[in-house]
């Protein structure tokens, strides 16, 4: 796992002095005052009375004194602050400077060139960053970095507090809040009970500043005892007298929340021991151990309504990620998990029990260590949450062995190698007393029992609570020592688990204490792997398996295989002469789809479909698909040669399961055969049965090349396409709509590939993936996909709809509109009605996750009830109310989620907003560095991964690159020229970026083009390509190796969405519209013709397949046409010599210096 | 690296190359050519046979053939059993090709059940795919297809056609994901040592300790005796795979 980056800008420092007088000349001595990008000696934290602030006068300019009633010289933004750049201490020794000072010459996402300065007629007031006549003061901005350091170790929390408020021990602690709606990203909740009972509010903590700045005391009506917090707005609290605390009214204003409200125990006898708060649920325990789920809990009720008794006795129960619960029994102090948990029914179904060992009883069976650690553990179902907890241990104890209270189960148990009572101590009110952690595991228990049960209780499973299997008739246990299996190559497996199972199977079964789920996301229907001691599984869990047997490991596989080649051999080998008892045939498969007809009014009208297959004597297969219909009472149909279908895709369509099916002439019109299925699995079975037919007409199978071009559509599905040689032949290229495709499993947003195999991808939810190298998943189950390789995945995306409200004398704002006004509750556009009850998921797949809840996030800004006002529709909109305005408008957001499979793996736990890997030279194999790849995380930070290869294509960490202002986008060329868009539009070139060097220097700020804002940058091997908010493509126009940030940008094309530029500086975008013989289409794959290295901008476009694609990725394909190679070169050096100037020199001489200069 | 596709084409594709002698006391008109077959492994004799049926009536007259039926060295053949378990059991230590004579005369009643028609055969199969997927799935996989699904897997064996077959049999080989695996595991063991046709019981996939059974879990419950230590295990499990997979079709 990489540290997570994150790093706090320290409040710009702000430099002024006076300006020139309005009648001096502007031009100012260069230098004076003036810094480079990053001027190296100014670096250097110096007294601010050193610093290059400094007042004019006539005689002698610039000079640093100011007027008597001025702000400090060197101030925070407000000015009313004294801040000297060496007076600008680290909050703790926790925190670490990343950079030094510098001065910030970015204005709003403009360049002021002018040292930074920005100039004003008086403090405080609107700056500009041009100088007028009458600006009498001026100011700049320093930046440095720092960032908190202190991850993955117990950091002491530092009580800068007054002693006083803060002498009591903490009892308990509790971290969460973190997903209040609409709350900025990384804010969490600390909540902690001291041994007096008092309830503490740590202010302030998020993720880049983890450990918060002070404690605030909250006051509550009684003594505390232990504290709750959910991730969402749930806070419950019980108190020694036995009844419960809830917080009410905690929204994203108001973390800390307005009241208390006291919930009375199930039964007055047995109070309230101990309670644990999910999203939408509470679970408590109470003095005579019972288990209680608390009935009605939800953010408009927090408290609940009543309490439901649960079977069983627990120590502790806790709730996790996705209301999730385990616990400790009480019985026999071994840890359970609440099966059956949904969001229909969040109480679960039943306990069962988890095994889990300890270190020390697995240290002798290495493959099954690494089952069991806690990554790998959870296996593909369960994900890290991404939210790496915050240190919450408040006790100055300097025990770093202590496991986190909010880690994975099994990770404790790894934490605590050999010490049973090590192991316990996780909770999080074991903070001062470290020798017995088991005794005080939970102050409110009045005596657990920690007693060592001997005896073999080397399976939890059978404690006597109800446990389906339990009922079942049982066998003999399967496994008595006795029985040691066979030599066999495939009983052998079985050793592992005995093996396992002995050192705790003999008295010492690990007595639990304390377990958390916080930071373990479990899917409701998830397929765990607690349960048992696992078997050398293999990685992959397979919801649908094809395999004869369910133990499936790859040796086994491969034994088995091998059997059958070696059967295939003896019996086959000398007979292949022999007729074959059954002749091939034609198979057909027929059915019943929905066809958009040809003819207007254009509309779905019922068809047989038949697919006819034939397989010749040589095996090679042609089909025939052929689509039945009825027109004017006369049978017809259409036909469909398979061999020469081009791509099959899942069309977006939130009332019909369909498909379109293109052939190069259907792209050329811009009208794919569109069919219906009636249910998901008809059109998944056609879906695969057709692109397996697709594949095999083709000859393509396995895994994609590692040249593949990659796309998206906007669906989300990902589709490859093999690149035929001469795709990139600059003489005759192959037309792109000829292009066949075919589509993998998953359901992502980017997708971006190299040379080298390695591939990543963003989901819709920002979640970060590398690709495995399987095929198949999603609706290719079975025999179109790789049986291994293949995990789950899920994305998730919100819908937007919006609220309309227009002003009127009476009653102020309400839901009438006039007449004429759009609908009340609409889209964006307001031409569409969309109402919270009629509003559906984008498709069939995605289902709701959540309730509607206001977005706060719009641009424009919103008031504190998520108001934006104009003075009518549709305008611009703003976050107040003025005289002016009339009419409001607000958006809800609600979030819809997609479970699919595919050959990813998350790269956790950073999400991330571009990524960029850089494209290979062509001819260059692999040099032995690791693959550069750059990303920019949804935040903004850019990052360069390390350890990126074609063995480990996930990389191992990422490293941090400062940026003065959130970045979008990203693109590292073959020369590791790394050129970035900031999310204010301008670009910016990544200076001395190098194998050795692999985070480069410095930035260098390009200016946009002229009124345009950037939004996406591509770079080559030599050539820069830039996209701008309204669809323009622009070149990058003299770039050599000596100044690779070029000089200026050149207008190439409008009408693109996106564009990728690859290792042979092909260029392919995905075009906005289309115009096709039959009809316009939207989003379409598009090649740049005519790129030569004399004429790098092209000449046209060539047109591929669409529409519907968002994303395309040509960035690995670095397969030259062999013939034309020679040609290229040749060309290139008569273009040097013969043309004394111009771009073709540029890239000529480009290709010829690479190595010293670029690379 | 292999697939379970692979696996799958090659179980499938499993081909015992055959030659069929017409019995001796046949009576023909002239000589009587042996012809020589590739049977599929995962077939039935008697659906594979039209070709062998057509050789040998081209030499016979109409008034000698009575129905078909096979033999090997004196067994006579059950065509309701898969080939692959008919060669298996009785010729797996034979050489190669196998010897199987054909009769037209004679019809062992008490040994054979008669094959009138692919009909019968088509019958057996489906009864044979309904009661594995009993175990697998209480028939619920089987029972909410359709009958045009019922025969595309029908036709798919006839056919030799392996992705028609598994376009339908993949189904019947699903489980929910949160399940470890089938019900029961539908399996029959069968030998030429004993009396009894075959075995059949009830057996889960996971053990009540959730661990996942294996194959040699299976073989020490229900039939200890094949894993005694001087037995070989390849050639039975051999066997075993080619029988699980034309018993779960």
């Amino acid at each position: 796992m990489s540290s997570r980056p994150s790093r706090h800008r320290e409040a710009g420092q702000w430099a002024r002095a006076w300006p020139p007088l309005p009648a001096r000349p502007l031009g100012r001595p260069a230098g004076e005052g003036r810094l480079g990008f990053p001027a190296a000696e100014e670096q250097s934290p110096r007294p601010g009375r050193s610093a290059p602030a400094q007042r004019w006068n006539p005689v002698g300019g610039f000079c640093e004194k100011l007027l008597p009633s001025d702000r400090w010289p060197w101030s925070d933004v407000s000015g009313l602050q004294h801040r000297p750049l060496d007076g600008v201490a680290l909050p703790s020794l926790h925190w670490e400077w990343e950079s030094d000072w510098y001065v910030d010459e970015n204005f709003g996402g403009e360049p002021t060139e002018k040292g930074g300065w920005t100039y004003a007629i008086d403090f405080p007031a609107t700056y500009t960053r041009d100088k007028k006549w009458n600006s009498c003061v001026r100011r700049r901005r320093w930046i440095r970095y720092r960032r908190y350091k202190s991850r993955d170790s117990w950091a002491k929390i530092p009580s800068k507090d007054d002693p006083k408020q803060l002498p009591d021990p903490f009892n308990d602690l509790s971290v969460g809040g973190w997903e209040i709606t609409d709350e900025p990203v990384g804010r969490l909740s600390v909540w902690a009970v001291s041994l007096q009972g008092k309830v503490w509010y740590r202010e302030d903590v998020s993720h880049p500043n983890p450990e918060g700045s002070s404690w605030s005391l909250m006051d509550t009506p009684a003594e505390a005892a232990q504290i709750s917090c959910g991730p969402h707005d749930l806070l419950w609290v019980t108190l020694w007298e036995g009844q419960a605390l809830v917080r009410e009214g905690i929204s994203r204003n108001n973390p800390k929340g307005s009241s208390w409200s006291v919930v009375e125990p199930p039964t007055s006898e047995n109070g309230i021991m101990h309670v644990s708060v999910g999203v939408a649920v509470v679970w408590a325990i109470t003095k005579d151990r019972k288990v209680w789920f608390r009935r009605g809990v939800n953010s408009h009720n927090p408290c609940g309504t009543s309490w439901i008794e649960m079977v069983g006795e627990m120590t502790m129960v806790n709730v996790g990620l996705n209301d999730q619960v385990w616990g400790i029994s009480c019985d026999d102090r071994a840890m359970y998990f609440r099966q059956g948990v949904t969001p229909s029914e969040l109480s679960g179904k039943t306990w069962k029990a988890i095994v889990a060992g300890r270190e020390s009883d697995r240290s002798h069976s290495g493959s099954s260590l690494s089952l069991l650690s806690a990554g790998c553990f959870f296996g593909d179902e369960v994900r890290g949450s991404g939210e790496s907890c915050a240190p919450s241990d408040t006790d100055a104890s300097s025990d770093a062995e202590r496991p986190g209270p909010d880690q994975p189960v099994p990770a404790e148990s790894l934490d605590c190698p050999g010490d049973p009572k090590g192991s316990s101590a996780s909770g999080p009110g074991t903070s001062r007393t470290t020798e017995h952690p088991a005794e005080v595991a939970s102050p409110a228990t009045q005596t657990p029992r920690p007693e060592p049960r001997p005896g073999p209780a080397c399976t939890p499973a059978e404690v006597p609570w109800t446990n389906i299997d339990l009922k079942e008739p049982k066998k003999t246990p399967s496994h008595p020592l006795a029985g040691l299996p066979e030599t066999t190559g495939l009983s052998s497996l079985e050793v592992l688990p005995l093996g396992l199972e002995e050192p705790y199977g003999a008295d010492d079964h690990p007595l639990w204490a304390w377990v958390s789920g916080g930071g373990c996301a479990v899917e409701a229907h998830s397929v765990l792997k607690w349960f048992s001691v696992q078997l050398g599984l293999s990685p992959s869990v397979q919801t649908l398996s094809l395999s004869i047997t369910p133990a499936q490991t790859a040796a086994w596989r491969k034994q088995v295989f091998q059997q059958l080649t070696e059967r295939t051999k003896r019996e086959l080998e000398n007979f292949r002469h022999y007729e074959q008892a059954v002749e091939q045939s034609v198979w057909v498969k027929t059915g019943t789809l929905q066809w958009w007809c040809n003819w207007k009014p254009h509309k779905w009208v019922d068809v047989r479909v038949a697919l006819e297959q034939f397989t010749g004597h040589d095996g090679a297969r042609d089909s025939i698909l052929f689509i039945y219909y009825v027109v004017h009472e006369e049978k017809k149909y259409i036909h469909v040669f398979l061999n020469e279908v081009t791509a099959l895709v899942p069309v977006l369509n939130e009332a019909k399961h369909s498909f379109a099916l293109y052939t190069p002439e259907r792209t050329r019109q811009r009208w794919p055969v569109r069919l219906a299925a009636a249910t998901e699995q008809d059109m998944n079975d056609w879906l695969a049965l057709l692109s397996l037919s697709c594949c095999e007409s083709r000859k393509v199978h396995g895994r994609p090349s590692p040249q593949a071009i990659w796309s998206i559509t906007c669906k989300g599905d990902i589709f490859v396409s093999e690149p035929s040689p001469d795709l990139e032949d600059p003489a005759h290229p192959l037309p792109c709509d000829q292009m066949f495709w075919r589509q993998v499993g998953g359901h992502l947003r980017v997708v971006e590939a190299n040379s080298r195999g390695v591939v990543w991808g963003i989901g819709y939810d920002h979640t970060a993936w590398v690709y495995t190298g399987g095929y198949g998943g999603g609706c290719f189950q079975g025999l179109a996909s790789s049986s291994s390789n293949i995990y789950t995945q899920s994305d998730v995306k919100s819908v937007y709809i919006y609220e309309n409200q227009r002003w009127n004398p009476v009653t102020g704002y309400t839901s009438r509109g006039l007449p004429t006004d759009r609908y009340m509750w609409s889209d964006a556009t307001g031409l569409q009605e969309c109402t919270k009850a009629s509003t559906k998921p984008p498709s069939l797949q995605w289902s709701w996750v959540s309730d509607w809840s206001i977005d706060f996030s719009v641009p424009g800004g919103t008031d504190q009830e998520g108001w934006q006002y104009a003075s009518d529709f549709p305008a611009s909109y703003h976050g107040y109310k003025t005289m002016k305005d009339f009419v409001r408008r607000r958006c809800w957001a609600r979030k819809c989620k997609l479970v699919t499979s595919g050959p990813w793996l998350e790269v956790a736990p950073i999400a991330l907003g571009d990524v960029s890997i850089i494209p290979e030279s062509p001819g260059a194999s692999g040099n032995g560095h690791s693959v550069a790849l750059w990303a920019v995380s949804d935040k903004g930070d850019v990052l360069c991964r390390l350890g990126v290869s074609e063995l480990n294509p996930a990389g191992s960490s990422w490293l941090h690159v400062g940026t003065d202002q959130p970045f979008a986008s990203i693109s590292i060329g073959a020369c590791y020229q790394v050129w970035a868009v900031a999310r204010d539009g301008s670009a910016f070139y990544r200076g001395s970026v190098s194998p050795s060097q692999p985070a480069g220097d410095c930035w260098y700020h390009i200016p946009s083009p002229p009124k345009q804002r950037l939004k996406q940058v591509s770079v080559g091997q030599t050539a820069v390509y830039a996209l701008d908010e309204n669809g323009n493509l622009w070149y990058r126009q003299g770039v050599t190796p000596s100044y690779p940030q070029g000089s200026s940008w050149e207008h190439v094309s409008n009408n693109v969405r996106r564009v990728s530029v690859g290792p042979l500086d092909q260029v392919w975008v995905i075009a906005n519209k289309v115009q096709g013989s039959h009809s316009l289409s939207r989003g379409t794959v598009c090649h740049r013709t005519g790129v030569q290295p004399h004429e790098p901008k092209g000449q046209g476009w060539d047109y591929g397949i669409g529409g519907g694609w968002d994303h395309i990725s040509i960035r690995a394909n670095a397969t030259r046409a062999p013939r034309s190679a020679s040609q290229e070169t040749a060309g290139e050096r008569s273009g040097e010599q013969g043309l004394p100037s111009g771009p073709a020199q540029v890239a000529g001489a480009l290709q010829e210096s690479l190595g010293p200069v670029c690379c | 690296m292999t697939d379970d596709k692979d696996v799958l084409r090659d179980v499938w594709f499993g081909r015992i190359p055959t030659c069929f002698t017409l019995y001796q006391d046949e009576i023909t008109e002239r000589e009587a050519e042996p012809y020589y077959l590739l049977l599929p492994r995962v077939s039935y004799l008697t659906l594979v046979t039209d070709k062998v049926k057509k050789h040998f009536q081209k030499v016979m007259r109409q008034e000698d053939i009575s129905e078909i039926w096979f033999e090997y060295e004196g067994t006579p053949l059950k065509w309701h059993y898969p080939i692959g378990l008919l060669f298996d059991l009785l010729a797996s230590s034979s050489a190669l090709p196998w010897n199987i004579t054909v009769h037209f005369k004679s019809f062992p009643e008490k040994d054979l059940l008669h094959c009138p028609s692919k009909d019968a055969v088509e019958a057996h199969f489906m009864s044979c795919v309904k009661e594995a997927d009993a175990l697998k799935h209480k028939s619920q996989v089987i029972n909410e297809m359709q009958k045009k699904d019922h025969k595309q897997l029908w036709m798919g064996l006839q056919n030799d056609r392996f992705d028609q077959f598994w376009a339908i049999n993949r189904k019947l080989m699903e489980y929910p994901a949160e399940e470890n695996g089938f019900r029961y595991i539908p399996f029959r063991i069968y030998q030429t040592t004993t009396e009894r046709p075959f075995i059949q019981k009830l057996f889960r996939p996971v053990a009540a300790d959730g661990q996942l059974h294996t194959l040699g879990d299976l073989l020490r419950e229900v039939c200890p005796s094949a894993l005694a230590p001087e037995d070989n295990p390849t050639p039975k499990r051999q066997g075993l795979d080619v029988q699980a997979c034309a018993q779960k079709v």
